[in-house]
């Protein structure tokens, strides 16, 4: 890797000053960014390691919901006893994360402003119509993923927590690459009283929803009443791992296990 | 009495503690005074001509020793690395043989060519002046398949091979096979692909030069597998240094697979630059360039054909096989694909006429050689198929077919049509043991409730036979070897009776710390703790040639019995000399030394002390000294031998393969430590399960890029992608002509393993009329398999 400074502020504030340095890049659990340095593909000037946050990390449960702060490793969230009895499905999430090493760097803070097109937390961030809170403002999860690697955020701006909304039912199933154990393809289904929701990712270059297959389920949540729905393969992702049809083909058939998860 | 840690113990490896708590002492780990840091400029274009390079910025940057490239080399009359096997073409031309460089000269012929080398004070230094280094690059059109490189229109990856083409070579009877297809019944045809693959040993390459100039001498350190083979290629034929002043030390190395059998540049360069700059000089490859320039394996395209009688008796077998051998050719590349591959054809099996045909090609990919198996993969996977496709034809279970045409045990020793001689071998017996093991009947029960549950289940046999132990000398070289391949041993016990023992095998994971000290105790009974294994150094071990093709205990193991023999004989005249007697009333056992009728007696530690303590020697007579060298040529290749059986549940919405069991039964004749032997068969299963549903090493034939550069996309098998293995083995066949009756257990696994997979694959799936996949059979593979279909087949 390249030379660069390296700070560990202890607060949010001093983070996000840290921050402002030229060419500054925040390091959350570091599984995409150490490797990114390692490889010589990024040089950033300054990392500003936000380890040391005490107001980022926790879990804790909020009126509706839970409030996982945004530095909290994917084991930590895996193994709550509180997420795990609130919305079990975010712990299932969280334990099919990468492998055992990865979970017990990677923070949901990271992984989220990251924005990697097949990263699993942002389908639990749509689907659970999350709230994320900045250093500044809150961010609807609805609004928050706006591309390819690319989110709401502004340069400098640090994520703090994120509030997910305690749905009745729910569950997520991923289609995992072999190797990397990324998501090729992967559905967070949530049910809130007569609202469905259908969060997909790995499949494009951003999470997105499935309206089609929500009101499917809002008549019937049952993985039948997904029969004869497919997503277009035109704006899927297509690699040495799978094509775009085959993906499309995959969205229906996680999607029907998520809702048969669910229950 | 037995010793408890001799001959058929499972003696837990000695040398796990050392690694297993990080004391394990590798190449990287070597740090000397002044040492300094290398890194390679490398060739980001598949083919390009170099028509430049300014190294100015990049001397100028902080901590830079020196910038070295291709022209130095030459200007040092830096020699091409030299090809170990030659191949004649049908025609009874030789082989092209183009030149190697360690640096490029002119003209990069692979992502990942070396073009030139940045020596600095610290790695990171050298990697910051590596960026600086500016190649003016010409890009040239690039062909990385092998399949186009025989096309008209393919770009020449050398001048020197017209078409490509390394050579074109055949064995076997053609005229025998032509008139026996003449008069099949019937005939079972396959063209299937055997995937290339990246070894990915744990340690990366690495390798670190030392000069003295007080007295001339070099010494490598080096991720190798065979010291002694790389001091005399590096020494006699790529930087012309004596062997008295080259010592090549090879210590603990993190697995090879083959791939750190082969004399790679950048031993040369830091040898030939610690010279040049007068310092220490250290590489280390990164995983990247592991992946890069580690040489593959495998990489053949295969037509073959079965002729059958009406009942299913093989009559006889055509191949034809394109194999990719990269951009240059590797230290025993050419032997791969010809006499280690297409000698294999007859598999267990008396088809009474074989006709091989193989291309080999230059293509602008990393070399290729061998990787685990090397070869004898290629050919199992091709026979194993091809019988499973056969079974179909003719309307035999798949059991019943190899059954049908086994060689029997009663034709031992058996001489195939295509060149090798199996000396001994079961093959009824092992697949008498494996269907009741797997439960083979029970299977349609199993099929049936894995439907219920909406999976498809397979089941697929792979009967293996391989050839272990390169042998002898004379074949070896009579097929194109440039080398010997014997093996070297050195047993010396200490005037208090411990023992050391020097090999010119390599350990690289196999444990020969333990079997080969396991050999000793049980033969002098001595305590295994009063055992030292010495490998891997030019300076300590008289010579060697490795390890590599589950040679180690087949080869190198009884060169230690020859040793042994020899200290036996010596401490058998000491001992009557000792205890007054004649030596034929000399007894031996268990290290005793008895006269007979007597209770006279002497242990081997007496005697040991007496032989560096010689007061009364009848010194005309009797050398004192207990030290004792020898050499052993085998007489014949080993023929380990094996059933596997694999199954597989497919789930049919997702095309995902699971294997939910996986038997091995194995004759690897008589075996030391059932522990290591286990481990290594299940080592094997893995690297074989791994080819058939995982790995893949893909080149964009556009681009000329490695697609699968990291373990982001190239999938090696982790701990949970397989069962527990089910692993048994006999010890009736033991090998015919060496002392211990061993055959090898190194490769077995993943030579095996790969076709009992597809074959298990290929029938879950043969309800919708598939009869083939070529390899990996990835989940989109399968699923697709499945939506193409016959309607009537996948509707049922």
């Amino acid at each position: 890797m390249y030379a660069f400074t390296y700070q560990r502020p202890s607060t949010l504030a001093d983070a996000v000053a840290a921050a402002q340095a030229e060419d500054a890049k925040l390091l959350g659990g570091g599984q995409t960014l150490l490797p990114t340095l390692k490889q010589r593909l990024a040089q950033p000037s300054a990392l500003v390691d936000l380890s040391g946050v005490a107001e980022m990390k926790g879990i804790n449960a909020v009126d509706g919901g839970l409030e996982v702060g945004a530095f909290t490793r994917h084991s930590e969230v895996a193994h709550s006893d509180l997420v795990k009895a609130t919305i079990p499905a975010l712990a299932s999430l969280a334990e099919g994360i990468g492998d055992r090493q990865v979970r017990n760097m990677g923070t949901l803070g990271g992984s989220i402003a990251n924005a990697d097109p097949s990263a699993d937390y942002p389908s639990a961030v749509v689907a659970l119509k999350a709230t994320v809170t900045t250093d500044r403002r809150t961010i609807a999860g609805d609004d928050f993923f706006t591309g390819m690697f690319e989110t709401a955020l502004e340069p400098g701006e640090i994520v703090k927590s994120v509030r997910f909304s305690t749905p009745d039912k729910a569950a997520y199933a991923k289609f995992r690459n072999p190797a990397s154990r990324y998501a090729i393809v992967g559905v967070f289904v949530a049910k809130y009283g007569a609202e469905v929701r259908v969060a997909v990712t790995g499949a494009a270059g951003s999470v997105f929803r499935v309206p089609a297959f929500e009101a499917a389920l809002e008549a019937n949540f049952a993985a039948e009443a997904l029969n004869g729905l497919s997503v277009s393969a035109d704006d899927l992702n297509a690699d040495l791992h799978a094509s775009a049809d085959y993906r499309a083909h995959l969205v229906t058939v996680m999607a029907k296990r998520a809702v048969e998860a669910a229950g | 009495m037995a010793n408890p840690n001799g001959v058929g113990a499972s003696v837990r490896r000695l040398e796990d503690p050392r690694f297993l708590t990080g004391r394990g002492n590798y190449t990287d780990d070597f740090k000397r005074p002044n040492m300094t840091h290398l890194v390679h400029v490398r060739s980001p274009y598949p083919h390009a001509l170099v028509k430049g390079i300014d190294a100015s910025a990049a001397l100028a940057a902080p901590g830079v020793v020196a910038v070295l490239t291709g022209a130095d080399m030459e200007a040092d009359k830096v020699g091409s690395l030299p090809c170990g096997w030659q191949i004649h073409s049908k025609d009874g031309s030789p082989m092209k043989e183009p030149g190697h460089f360690p640096l490029a000269r002119g003209r990069v012929r692979y992502v990942g060519d070396a073009v030139a080398v940045v020596i600095a004070e610290t790695k990171d230094q050298a990697r910051d002046a590596a960026e600086l280094v500016v190649v003016d690059y010409e890009e040239l059109p690039a062909v990385t398949a092998s399949t186009r490189a025989v096309t008209a229109e393919a770009p020449q990856v050398h001048d020197e091979a017209p078409g490509n083409l390394c050579y074109d070579w055949h064995l076997g009877d053609k005229a025998a096979v032509d008139a026996a297809f003449a008069q099949a019944a019937h005939v079972a045809t396959i063209d299937l692909v055997n995937n290339r693959l990246v070894p990915n040993a744990m340690e990366p390459r690495a390798a670190l030069g030392e000069y003295d100039p007080s007295n001339g001498e070099y010494t490598l350190t080096t991720t190798s597998q065979n010291p002694h083979v790389i001091r005399l290629l590096m020494g006699a034929f790529v930087l012309g240094i004596p062997e008295h002043k080259l010592r090549v030390v090879a210590p603990d190395v993190g697995g090879g697979f083959g791939s750190k059998i082969f004399h790679y540049g950048e031993e040369a360069v830091v040898t030939w630059a610690a010279k040049k700059i007068g310092r220490p000089v250290k590489w280390t490859a990164d995983r990247s360039e592991s992946f890069l320039t580690d040489a593959h394996g495998r990489d053949h395209v295969s037509h073959a054909e079965m002729a059958m009688d009406q009942d299913g008796h093989f009559l006889a077998l055509r191949v034809s096989t394109l194999a990719n051998l990269g951009a240059y050719l590797s230290t025993f590349a050419p032997s791969i694909p010809t006499y280690l591959y297409a000698t294999l054809l007859a598999g267990q099996y008396k088809t009474p006429a074989i006709y091989a045909e193989v291309k080999a090609v230059f293509t602008n990919t990393a070399p290729v050689d061998a990787y685990r198996g090397a070869g004898r993969p290629e050919a199992c996977y091709l026979i194993e198929r091809l019988v499973d496709i056969a079974a179909g034809v003719a309307g035999l279970d798949r059991a019943e077919i190899r059954r049908r045409n086994f060689v029997p045990a009663s034709a031992m020793p058996y001489q195939t049509p295509v060149a090798l001689q199996y000396d001994s071998g079961d093959f009824a017996k092992n697949l008498d043991i494996a269907l009741p093991l797997v439960d083979y009947d029970g299977f349609a029960a199993r099929k049936a409730a894995s439907k219920a549950k909406g999976k498809l289940r397979g089941i697929g046999f792979s009967t293996y036979i391989e050839a272990c132990g390169i042998a002898p000398s004379n074949v070896a070289g009579a097929l194109g070897a440039r080398a010997g391949l014997y093996e070297c041993a050195e047993v010396r016990f200490h005037p208090t009776g411990s023992v050391t023992v020097f090999t010119g095998s390599h350990s690289h994971g196999q444990g020969h710390e333990t079997t080969f000290a396991q050999l000793v105790a049980e033969r002098f009974g001595v305590p295994i703790e009063n055992v030292e294994i010495v490998h891997g150094d030019t300076s300590k071990i008289p010579f060697g040639m490795g390890t590599y093709g589950s040679r180690s205990l087949a080869v190198g193991g009884s060169a230690l019995v020859k040793a042994m023999d020899k200290v036996e004989r010596k401490a058998k005249k000491i001992a009557a000399h000792m205890l007054e007697a004649a030596e034929t009333d000399i007894e031996v056992k268990d290290g005793r030394f008895t006269v007979a009728g007597t209770d006279k007696s002497l242990g081997i530690g007496d005697i040991a002390l007496q032989a560096y303590v010689p007061h009364n020697f009848p010194l005309d007579e009797l050398e004192p000294g207990l030290d004792e060298q020898a050499f052993y040529d085998p007489k014949n290749f080993t023929y380990p031998n094996g059933c596997h059986v694999c199954e597989v549940e497919i789930d049919p919405e997702t095309g995902v393969t699971q294997v939910v069991a996986f038997s091995a039964v194995d004759d690897f004749g008589n075996v030391i430590n059932p522990l290591i032997v286990e481990g290594q068969v299940h080592g094997g299963i893995v690297q074989g399960i791994g080819q058939a549903l995982l790995e893949n090493c893909v080149y964009d034939d556009e681009s000329g890029q490695l697609l699968t550069g990291s373990f982001m996309d190239y999938c090696m098998p982790r701990a949970d992608d397989v069962p527990s293995f089910t692993v048994r083995y006999h010890e009736d066949q033991p090998c015919t002509h060496n002392p211990l009756g061993v055959k090898g257990c190194g490769e077995a696994g993943t030579i095996g393993a790969s076709a009992a997979t597809m074959n298990a694959v290929v029938d879950a799936l043969s309800a919708f009329g598939v009869t083939h996949l070529d390899m990996p059979a990835t989940p989109e593979k399968v699923w697709r398999a499945i939506q193409n279909a016959t309607p009537a087949l996948a509707a049922e």
